[in-house]
C-alpha cells in the first residue's frame, strides 16, 4: 500500500474538520505511516470468499411502529446550545445556499 | 463509624434490605472514603453528594415501609463520564463536552436507579474511551491504587481505580477492546464485558458502535453476577440489542466445574507474554484442573490480525460517531468562527485532545475515497475470520481461558510517546470485542512489585451464565485476596 | 450543430408516516421551530436512531410501483459530510443496496409512450431546515424536518426533454398519491426534483458535461429551468465554450438559471454500514402483502375507463388524475349507467364548484349516490339539465338529496301536455310579431319563443316538448 504523504495528511484533516499546524502535520504523517504500515500484514491473508462483518450478532429487521411519542420541550432541546435565540440554534450565517442536502 | 466501603454490593444489598443497616449510613460511609483516598487516586471527576444521600434517604424510606427493594438497594455505584445521566454532566472526559448536561438517562442508568442503586458520581476515563491507561483525560490523571506512579489501565480506568481504592461498590464502565477488562486486570478486580446485544447501548456515548458494549466492576464474581441481572435486556430503543429471556445470573455460581472443558489458545501464550504474568496464569489453570475441569489446548488462528483489525474498525466508527461534536446544539464551541467552516474546525481542533483526533485521522482516511476496499472492506472480512476461530474453537471447549494483559500496569507517561505500541497493549482483549463475545477479567495475584495481575476468560456468545460460573469457581478455590490497596 | 439533452431526474418524497424514520417525533409539518425534536434526531451524545416499520412499507410500495425489484437484504449506510443540516454530521441513508432497483416509468408525451429507467429508489433522512433571514449575522436550524422519512428516487438518463421530464414528474406525482404514501405538496417541499442536464450533439453517445438544478418549487419551474439549460448550454458550446460542471439554482421571477457553486473536487462522503443499524430483510411474504395492498395504479385505471366504460382517452386521463376522483367517477357510474354524462358532470359543473370552493373531492358534501341519482332526474325527464345545475349547487352546498331539493323548491319539469299546451299558446298570443316572423320563414324565432316560454315556466318546462308543442302551434 501507498505510503502517506503529507498532501495525504491535510486532505484527510480536511474531512475530518481539523487544523493541523506544521507541527502536527509531520508527527500525523509519520504516526500514521507506521500504524497503517503495521495493518499491511492483514494483506497476507486472501479475504476473496469472505463476507465482512459489519454487526457482532446476526439480527435483521428491528423496527419501531409508526407512533408519535412525546419530543423534547424546546427549552430543553436548546438547553445546551452555545447560541439559540429560543427558536432556532444559531449558527454563523451560511452564506452558500449549496452544500448539504439530502 | 463501620468500613461499610470495604463491603461488597451483595453483601450491602442484603445488610440493607434486613435492615442491619441505612442506606445513608453505606452511603455516607462511602463518600467519607472518597473524601480520605480519592484526592489521591483521582478516580471521580463528579461527585453527587446531596443527590446520592437523597437517594439512599429514598431507599431507607422504601425499608421502613416494608415495600419491594430493588436489585442493588441502597448499593453506592459510580458512572463513568460516557454513561448519560440528567443529572450531572456527562463530558466523555472531554473538553468537547465540558460542561454538557444530558436531557436524557442512559437505558443503563435508569435500570441503575429502578434498581435503588446510589450513584455517588462519575468517573475519569480516557477521552471518549479512547486509550488504555486513562492519561488521555482532559479532566485529570487517575492513579492506580496499587501504584500511585502507575497507570489505572483504560479506558474504563476511573471506575477500575474507583473499586479497587473502594470508593464505590460497583462501578459500570464501557469495553470496546478491552476498556473494561483491562483495566479491572491493571487494578484487581472483577470486569466483565458482556456479549454485544446483552445490554443496551442506548445513552452509552459511541466510540465505536459494533464494538461497544456497558459492564459491571466489581469486588468479585457474585457481584457482577448481580450488576450484570440489573442491567441487561431488550431495549426497544436499542436496534441492536438481543431479544432473550430474563437470566439470574446469580443463580449460575453453582461452584462447579467438574467436565468443564477449557480451551488455551496457543496464540496467547507468546512471547509478548511477561514471564510473571505468564506464571500467574498457568497456575490459575492449575486451580481450575483441580476443581474437575479439563483444559484442551485450541488455536485462533487470527489473534495476530486482530489489533489490525481493530484499529481500522474502531477508529472508522468513530470518527463518524464524533463527528455530531461540533458546537452547534450542545458543548464546546470555539468562540471565533467567524463562518459554519470555521466553527466545526476551530471548535474540533481544540475541542479535541490528541489521541482523539489521531484515531478520527485514522478512521477518515481508511474510508476515504479509494482506501475504503484496502483497509475498511479488509479488516471487515478478517473480523469474519477471527469470529470463525472463536466458533471453531468453542466446538471444543466451554471457555476460553487467557491473561487478560501482556504486563501488569506500566508507569504513568512510559507508552504515551508511541501510539502503535500501546495499541499493541490490546492484544488479549480485542478479539472478544471483534466477535462480539464476553469476557471477564479476574484478579490472579500481585505481581513482585505489588500490582494485581489479572485473568481473562471468554465464553460463548450471550452465554455469561458459564463464564460466570467458571470465574466464580475460580475465585473461591484460588485463595487469592486481594483486598483494598493500602493508599498513600 | 444540433444537440440533444441527456436528463437524469433525482427525486426527494417525503413519505407520509405519522412519525419520523428514526424516532417517534411528529412530522406535522407547521409545528413552530424545534418543537418536532429529541435527543436521537438532535444527535444528541448516546442516542441511537431505530427504524420506523412504515417507512419500509411505504419505500417497497413504490418500488414496486415502479416496477422496480425489491432487495431482499439491504441495509442502511452513513453518509459523512459536515453541514448544519444534520444533526449527526452524516446522514443516514442507503449506498450500495438501496431498498428498490433497476425499475422503470412509462411515460407519454405527444401520443408516444416512453420508458424512463429507474436506477433506484432508496430510503433516506430528511434534513434540518436552515433559515437566513434572522439578522444578526446568523443563521437558525430548526431541526424538525431533520429525520422526516425520505425516499430518493433516482433515474436513468432517460430522459430528452423539458416535455418529458415535466409527464414523468406529473406521472410520478399521480402514482405517490394513488399509493397515498406522501402528501407531494411541493411548496411544503414533500416532493423535491432536481435535474442533472447535459447535451451532446445528436446521435452521438458520450455524455456533456452536466449541470444540477435545484431548489426548484414547482413541476412547472423544472419545466422553464430545464428549457433554459438546454438552451444555455447549446449556446455554450455553439460559442466554442465549456459546459462546468455545477449545482446551479433557479430564479423563477427571472426565469433562469444561476451558478451556485462548482463542485470542488468531487464529494468524499466515506459511506459505511450504519453499525446502530440491523439488516432490513424483505422477503417474499412481505413484498407480496404489500403488493395486495396495492390499489390500482394511474396508467392501468386509464386504461381500464376507457374500455370498460367507452371514455375518451382525455376523459379517462382527466378522471384519473387523482384516485379520489376516479373512485368518485366509478362510485357514481355504477348508479348512473351513462358514464359518460357523469364524466362531464365531474369533470364540468362539480370539479367547478370544488375548485372555487378550494375543497377536496375526497370531503365534498355531495356523495357519488347523490349525483347518480341527480344525473337519473334528468334522464327520466323530473328535472332539465339547466335545473339540474341548479340543483348540483344546492347540494354542493347542503348536502341535501337531489329529490327532497327539487320538492322543496318546487323545480320538478312541467311535462304535462296540457299545461304545457296552454302556456305556450298564451306566449304565443302575447307576441304576434314573432309568430308572424316565423310563419313567413325566419325559422330562427323559435329560439325566442322557446326562451320565453321557459322565462314564463321559470325554466320548470319540459325543453324537448315545448319544441314539439310550439312548433305544433305554430304551424296551425
Ligand atoms: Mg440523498
Ligand atoms: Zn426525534
Amino acid at each position: 500500500m501507498s505510503t502517506i504523504s503529507k498532501s495525504d495528511v491535510a486532505y484527510v484533516a480536511g474531512l475530518a474538520q481539523l487544523d493541523l499546524d506544521e507541527a502536527a502535520t509531520a508527527r500525523l504523517v509519520g504516526e500514521m505511516n507506521s500504524i497503517l504500515g503495521y495493518m499491511e500484514k492483514l494483506n497476507e491473508l486472501d479475504t476473496d470468499a469472505v463476507e465482512p462483518m459489519m454487526h457482532a450478532m446476526a439480527l435483521t429487521n428491528v423496527f419501531r411502529d409508526d407512533e408519535v411519542k412525546p419530543s423534547l420541550p424546546r427549552e430543553l432541546a436548546l438547553r445546551g446550545a452555545p447560541l439559540h435565540d429560543d427558536e432556532y440554534f444559531l449558527v454563523p450565517k451560511i452564506l452558500d445556499t449549496e452544500g448539504g442536502g439530502a | 463509624m463501620s468500613d461499610w466501603f470495604n463491603k461488597t454490593a451483595f453483601e450491602i444489598r442484603e445488610a440493607v434490605a434486613q435492615g442491619d443497616v441505612s442506606a445513608r449510613e453505606v452511603t455516607t460511609s462511602f463518600l467519607d472514603r472518597i473524601e480520605a483516598v480519592d484526592g489521591a487516586v483521582g478516580a471521580y471527576t463528579q461527585l453527587w453528594n446531596d443527590d446520592a444521600l437523597a437517594q439512599a434517604d429514598a431507599v431507607d424510606a422504601k425499608v421502613k415501609a416494608g415495600e419491594a427493594l430493588g436489585a442493588l438497594a441502597g448499593v453506592p455505584i459510580s458512572l463513568k463520564e460516557l454513561i448519560c445521566t440528567t443529572s450531572g454532566e456527562t463530558t466523555c472526559s472531554s473538553r468537547i463536552l465540558n460542561g454538557f448536561q444530558s436531557p436524557y438517562n442512559a437505558t443503563v442508568t435508569k435500570k441503575l436507579l429502578a434498581a435503588d442503586a446510589i450513584v455517588l458520581g462519575k468517573v475519569n476515563m480516557d477521552e471518549f474511551a479512547m486509550g488504555s491507561s486513562t492519561e488521555n483525560s482532559a479532566i485529570q490523571k487517575t492513579a492506580n491504587p496499587w501504584k500511585l506512579s502507575c497507570v489505572p489501565g483504560g479506558s474504563s480506568g476511573g471506575s477500575a481505580a474507583s473499586v479497587a481504592s473502594a470508593t464505590s461498590a460497583l462501578s459500570f464502565g464501557s469495553d470496546t477492546g478491552g476498556s473494561i477488562r483491562q483495566p479491572a486486570a491493571f487494578c484487581g478486580c472483577v470486569g466483565l464485558k458482556p456479549t454485544y446485544g446483552r445490554v443496551s447501548r442506548y445513552g452509552l456515548v459511541a466510540f465505536a458502535s459494533s464494538l461497544d458494549q456497558i459492564g459491571p466492576l466489581s469486588k468479585d464474581v457474585r457481584d457482577a453476577a448481580l450488576a450484570l441481572n440489573v442491567i441487561t435486556g431488550k431495549d426497544p430503543l436499542d436496534a441492536t440489542s438481543a431479544d432473550l429471556p430474563a437470566e439470574d445470573f446469580t443463580q449460575a455460581l453453582t461452584g462447579d466445574v467438574k467436565g468443564l472443558k477449557i480451551g488455551l489458545p496457543k496464540e496467547y501464550f507468546v512471547d509478548a507474554l511477561s514471564s510473571e504474568v505468564r506464571t500467574m496464569v498457568e497456575a490459575s489453570i492449575e486451580v481450575l484442573k483441580a476443581q474437575g475441569a479439563e483444559f484442551v489446548e485450541i488455536s485462533l488462528p487470527h489473534t495476530d490480525y486482530a489489533v489490525a483489525v481493530y484499529y481500522i474498525v474502531a477508529p472508522a466508527e468513530a470518527s463518524a460517531n464524533l463527528a455530531r461534536f461540533d458546537g452547534v446544539r450542545y458543548g464546546f464551541r470555539h468562540p471565533d468562527a467567524k463562518n459554519v467552516a470555521e466553527l466545526y474546525v476551530k471548535t474540533k481542533t481544540e475541542g479535541y485532545g490528541k489521541e482523539v483526533q489521531r484515531r478520527i485521522m485514522l478512521g477518515t482516511y481508511v474510508l476515504s475515497s479509494g482506501y475504503y476496499d484496502a483497509y475498511y472492506l479488509k479488516a471487515q472480512k478478517v473480523r469474519t475470520l477471527i469470529k470463525q476461530d472463536f466458533d471453531e474453537a468453542f466446538k471444543q471447549c466451554d471457555v476460553i481461558l487467557t491473561p487478560t494483559a501482556p504486563a501488569p500496569a506500566f508507569t504513568m507517561g512510559e507508552k504515551s510517546s508511541d501510539p502503535l505500541e500501546m495499541y499493541l497493549n490490546d492484544i488479549f482483549t480485542i478479539s472478544a470485542n471483534l466477535a462480539g463475545i464476553p469476557g471477564i477479567s479476574l484478579p490472579c495475584g500481585l505481581s513482585e512489585s505489588g500490582l494485581p495481575v489479572g485473568l481473562q476468560l471468554l465464553g460463548k456468545a450471550f452465554d455469561e451464565a458459564t463464564l460466570l460460573r467458571t470465574a466464580h469457581c475460580y475465585e473461591a478455590n484460588a485463595g487469592i485476596s486481594l483486598g483494598t490497596p493500602p493508599i498513600a | 450543430m444540433e444537440f440533444e439533452a441527456v436528463i437524469g431526474m433525482e427525486v426527494h418524497v417525503q413519505l407520509n408516516c405519522k412519525s419520523k424514520v428514526f424516532c417517534g417525533c411528529s412530522t406535522n409539518f407547521h409545528a413552530p421551530p424545534n418543537t418536532n425534536v429529541c435527543s436521537v434526531c438532535l444527535g444528541m451524545p448516546g442516542a441511537m436512531p431505530v427504524l420506523n416499520r412504515e417507512m419500509v412499507t411505504k419505500s417497497v410500495a413504490v418500488g414496486l410501483a415502479l416496477d422496480c425489484t425489491i432487495s431482499r437484504w439491504s441495509k442502511m449506510d452513513r453518509k459523512n459530510y459536515f453541514y448544519p443540516d444534520q444533526s449527526k454530521n452524516y446522514q443516514i441513508s442507503q449506498y450500495d443496496l438501496p431498498i428498490n432497483h433497476d425499475g422503470f416509468l412509462d411515460i407519454e408525451v405527444d401520443g408516444k409512450s416512453k420508458r424512463i429507467g429507474i436506477t433506484r429508489a432508496h430510503m433516506e433522512e430528511d434534513t434540518a431546515r436552515n433559515t437566513h433571514t434572522l439578522g444578526g449575522g446568523h443563521s437558525g436550524v430548526d431541526f424538525n424536518r431533520c429525520g422526516l422519512p425520505l425516499l430518493e428516487i433516482v433515474t436513468e438518463p432517460d430522459i430528452r426533454s423539458a416535455d418529458e421530464a415535466f409527464a414523468f414528474l406529473t406521472e410520478l406525482k399521480q402514482i405517490l398519491q394513488y399509493l397515498g404514501v406522501s402528501d407531494c405538496n411541493m411548496e411544503e417541499g414533500a416532493l423535491r426534483a432536481e435535474a442533472n442536464i447535459s447535451i451532446r450533439p445528436k446521435g452521438t453517445e458520450p455524455f456533456g458535461t452536466k449541470t444540477e438544478v435545484k431548489n426548484v418549487a414547482s413541476f412547472s419551474g423544472t419545466y422553464k429551468a430545464i428549457e433554459y439549460e438546454i438552451a444555455r448550454q447549446t449556446q455554450v458550446l455553439n460559442e466554442g465554450g465549456k459546459v462546468i460542471q455545477e449545482t446551479r439554482g433557479w430564479d423563477d421571477d427571472r426565469g433562469v438559471t444561476f451558478s451556485q457553486r462548482a463542485k470542488e473536487s468531487a464529494h468524499d462522503y466515506r459511506y459505511f454500514p450504519e453499525p446502530d443499524l440491523v439488516p432490513i430483510v424483505v422477503d417474499e411474504a412481505w413484498e407480496k402483502s404489500i403488493h395486495e395492498l396495492q390499489p390500482e395504479l394511474p396508467a392501468p385505471r386509464r386504461a381500464r375507463m376507457v374500455a370498460d366504460y367507452g371514455l375518451s382517452v382525455y376523459d379517462a386521463g382527466v378522471l384519473t388524475q387523482t384516485r379520489a376522483m376516479a373512485d368518485y367517477f366509478e362510485a357514481t357510474t355504477a348508479l348512473a349507467p351513462d358514464a359518460k354524462k357523469v364524466a362531464n358532470w365531474i369533470t364540468g359543473d362539480l370539479q367547478a364548484l370544488i375548485s372555487n370552493a378550494e375543497g377536496d373531492i375526497r370531503v365534498i358534501k355531495i356523495t357519488p349516490t347523490q349525483l347518480a341519482a341527480m344525473i337519473n332526474l334528468i334522464e327520466d325527464g323530473t328535472i332539465s339539465g339547466k335545473i339540474a345545475k341548479e340543483v348540483l349547487v344546492d347540494m354542493f352546498q347542503s348536502g341535501d338529496d337531489p329529490k327532497a331539493i327539487i320538492e322543496a323548491k318546487g323545480l320538478v319539469q312541467i311535462s304535462d301536455t296540457g299545461e304545457l299546451e296552454q302556456r305556450i299558446a298564451a306566449v304565443l298570443a302575447t307576441h304576434p310579431a314573432q309568430v308572424e316572423e316565423f310563419r313567413s320563414g325566419k325559422e330562427k324565432v323559435i329560439g325566442f319563443l322557446v326562451g320565453q316560454v321557459m322565462k314564463a315556466t321559470q325554466g320548470k318546462a319540459n325543453p324537448k316538448m315545448v319544441n314539439e308543442i310550439l312548433r305544433k302551434q305554430l304551424s296551425n
